[in-house]
């Protein structure tokens, strides 16, 4: 395959070790393009992806799919802002952010905690006695969905169909008529609940959009049905992909394990080294008028897919920046986005991911990869691993 | 050591808040502030170092 000229993005090697592809291009071709899914562009270095993230004038987030949609998105009419904020440009973007990120703001989170806690001790305690697990499916995958739920006030045992329909839009997005589906049973369930809370409000974070008035009229419905899908499918893939990632690293790093288990001085910058090592997330932007970047002749409608996971990478910003080094001091990565866009649940991926390992070490200490196993890795939008076995010992 | 933080930088990433809370506080919208004025603590310094060279917007910086 010619990366430069011709990626995929959904190429199974690509996706099992994008690393050594980001590496070449930065070399050759640091914005490689492809007419795969329509005209895109990947950019792999840091300095490239940052400017793009900050030039919102000539790269829209009206479009942020990484596979763009066939034909009408399949939420219309029902979401006519589609997913605000994060599919949306100031000034709508401003105002529905402003009216989100007190939902995820530090002392929010830290009163999420124990149930993530909770929640981590008791599945952890499940798999402890085992001899084998799968670190993905059976814990990683498990946690967030639950932590999302209750933010949303939506029951906690349907969470095994709203991961369902969060993997149908995100993972399996170019199987087009699976995509649709499951966004429009998600668009559907949510409708469903908004009915409830308009009638029986709740302490949750759809009642509190609801009754949100902004000058002195109710938000649109749409709105607040785009927000409630869009904390639903930004908040389980992502973080779940974090929290496998880390996994996966830790049982093929000893010394790093070992070293997690006896220096707690280290865990906050380690967390940060591992979300940059293994970020997870890839966003679109829509070109929105005819630019040259970096040399690229870049026109109204390509998509930029913006690449944070490499630039994360990227040597000329990260001293030996394919090394995991847990207590990096510099280390200015942009997991989260960069610029207006920055992830507003990034304070609760963090405590996740921090509390899902403190708590899968407390229980698990020793463990690694299970010999001969099949360690399977989903991409395009989101990066991580979806099924991780390992030995516990 | 004084330093600087740019509000109009900062996008509320909150890496200065989590490596180096003894300087800085968020708001609940995430954005940072200073929590102090004047001289960094000399006792702090290499917590102010840590959360400048962490800043994915270069919203910090030392002064002279």
């Amino acid at each position: 395959m010619d990366w430069a000229s011709d990626f995929d993005v959904l190429d199974p090697q690509y996706i099992a070790d994008p690393f050594s592809v980001w590496d070449e291009l930065r070399q050759s071709c640091p914005v490689a393009h492809s007419s795969r899914r329509g005209s895109s562009w990947l950019p792999t270095r840091y300095e490239d992806v940052t400017a793009l993230a900050h030039d919102i004038e000539h790269f829209s987030s009206l479009e942020v799919a990484v596979i763009p949609f066939e034909g009408e998105a399949p939420q219309e009419p029902l979401l006519a802002y589609g997913l605000p904020p994060i599919s949306a440009d100031p000034p709508l973007h401003t105002w529905t952010r402003r009216l989100l990120l007190p939902w995820f703001s530090h002392k929010k989170v830290a009163g999420y905690e124990p149930l993530t806690r909770e929640l981590c001790r008791s599945l952890a305690a499940g798999l402890k006695e085992a001899e084998r697990a799968d670190a993905a499916a059976d814990y990683a995958q498990q946690i967030p969905v639950r932590v999302i739920a209750h933010i949303l006030g939506v029951p906690p045992e349907l969470s095994d169909t709203f991961t369902g329909w969060v993997r149908d839009v995100l993972e399996f997005a170019d199987d087009q008529q699976r995509r649709r589906a499951g966004m429009q049973a998600l668009i559907q369930y949510f409708l469903t609940e908004l009915d409830r809370r308009r009638a029986n409000p709740g302490e949750d974070l759809l009642s509190s959009l609801l009754q949100t008035e902004v000058e002195g009229e109710a938000i649109d419905d749409s709105l607040v049905l785009g927000t409630a899908a869009l904390v639903l499918i930004a908040g389980v893939d992502t973080t779940w992909s974090a929290i496998g990632s880390s996994l996966w690293h830790l049982a093929t790093h000893e010394d790093d394990r070992r070293r997690l288990l006896s220096d707690k001085e280290v865990w906050p910058l380690a967390i940060e080294e591992l979300l940059r090592a293994y970020s997870p997330v890839t966003m679109a932007r829509v070109v929105q008028r005819d630019v040259e970047f970096a040399g690229c002749p870049m026109r109204a409608g390509d998509r930029i897919l913006m690449n944070f996971p490499a630039a994360n990478r990227d040597p000329e910003v990260f001293e030996d920046s394919d090394q995991v080094v847990l207590d990096r001091a510099r280390n200015r990565h942009v997991a989260f986005g960069s610029g207006i866009h920055r992830c507003a649940g990034s304070n609760l991926a963090r405590m996740e991911l921090r509390v899902a390992l403190e708590e899968w070490l407390a229980a698990i200490p020793e463990f690694s990869l299970a010999e001969g196993a099949e360690v399977t890795w989903a991409g395009g939008q989101v990066r991580g691993p979806r099924s991780l076995p390992v030995v516990l010992r | 050591m004084r330093i600087r933080l740019d509000p109009d930088r900062c996008q509320g990433h909150a890496r200065c808040f989590g490596l180096s809370p003894e300087l800085f506080d968020v708001d609940d919208y995430g954005y940072s502030s200073l929590n102090f004025e004047g001289e960094v603590p000399t006792e702090l310094e290499e917590k102010a170092r840590l959360a400048i060279a962490n800043c994915p917007e270069y919203a910090i910086e030392e002064v002279e």
